[in-house]
């Protein structure tokens, strides 16, 4: 990004502030309760071993709201975002007390009057868990 | 087995649903949002996904919901969800393939407030062998 006069320029190439989100289990029940998915993958250990995965795994939903809020708070709010959508290309793990990254930027791709598209980047302990991941926002 | 005859078939949700401030505030504070006045842009899945089970498991369609993992999304947002608004939500079967013994089915679900299109979103689901 580029002051010009006290004004932002974006352009395409922009790149944008990395944040760290932190997600544990009791974000993951939380996460549940509020969007409705009590999917046991997600809180209990046991089932999530059964079924073969590593340990409990967040949500990949919610990864994407908290990729969502990266972008709103750059974009300027929830109502800025008009085309969001993401590949769930490996899973968040979330072992019992511990807080684990997720770890986000972002890269200005097209620049279209008032509509910036953005490709996203999401990692978690050093693993891209989201693919393909792009948002278009109103700025 | 997820029925091939479903392809290309739109399924109407039962239920009308009314959003909730409540729902918008839980939704928001999970990520740390401040402003409630409207909700954030992923916050129809919560919709969405209810809607799916229940359309998605009937023996029509036959989708094994215990079985299903995610595997991309995508929301068109025309404008953003308010509390007070009630919605109809559809699910149309886009495609459905088999790799490997997997279900993959990409469903298309719309979002209607009264005739007022409101969000278009898109899911593929992976039922695992």
């Amino acid at each position: 990004m580029v002051n010009i006069g006290g004004a932002r320029m974006i352009e395409v190439g922009t790149v944008l502030v990395e944040k760290v989100f932190y997600v544990d289990r009791e974000l993951l029940r939380a996460y549940a309760d509020a969007s409705g998915d009590q999917n046991p993958i997600h809180q209990n250990e046991e089932f999530a071993l059964s079924v073969g995965l590593p340990n409990v795994i967040a949500h990949g939903m919610l990864t994407m709201a908290l990729v969502g809020k990266y972008v709103t708070d750059w974009a300027g709010g929830s109502a800025a975002v008009k085309e969001y959508s993401a590949r769930f290309t490996k899973p968040v793990i979330v072992p019992a007390g511990v807080k684990v990254d997720l770890t986000v930027s972002a890269t200005v791709a097209e620049v279209n009057g008032n509509e910036v598209s953005l490709t996203l980047s999401a990692t978690s302990a050093g693993v891209k868990v989201l693919g393909m991941a792009k948002a278009v926002v109103v700025k | 087995m997820i029925n091939p005859d479903s392809v290309g078939r739109t399924f109407e949700g039962a239920d009308s649903l009314t959003v909730s401030q409540s729902e918008i505030d839980a939704f928001c504070a999970v990520i740390s949002e401040t402003d409630t006045t409207v909700a954030p842009p992923t916050f129809s899945i919560r919709i969405s996904l209810s809607q799916y089970e229940s359309i998605l498991t009937q023996p029509e369609i036959g989708v094994d919901w215990t079985r299903l993992v995610h595997g991309d999304q995508k929301f068109e947002i025309y404008r953003p969800i308010v509390a007070g608004d009630v919605f109809k939500c559809s699910a149309t079967i886009e495609t459905l393939r088999v790799a490997a013994g997997n279900e993959i089915i990409s469903v298309r679900s719309d979002l209607h407030n009264g005739s007022e299109l409101v969000v278009s979103s898109w899911s593929t689901l992976v039922v695992r062998a």
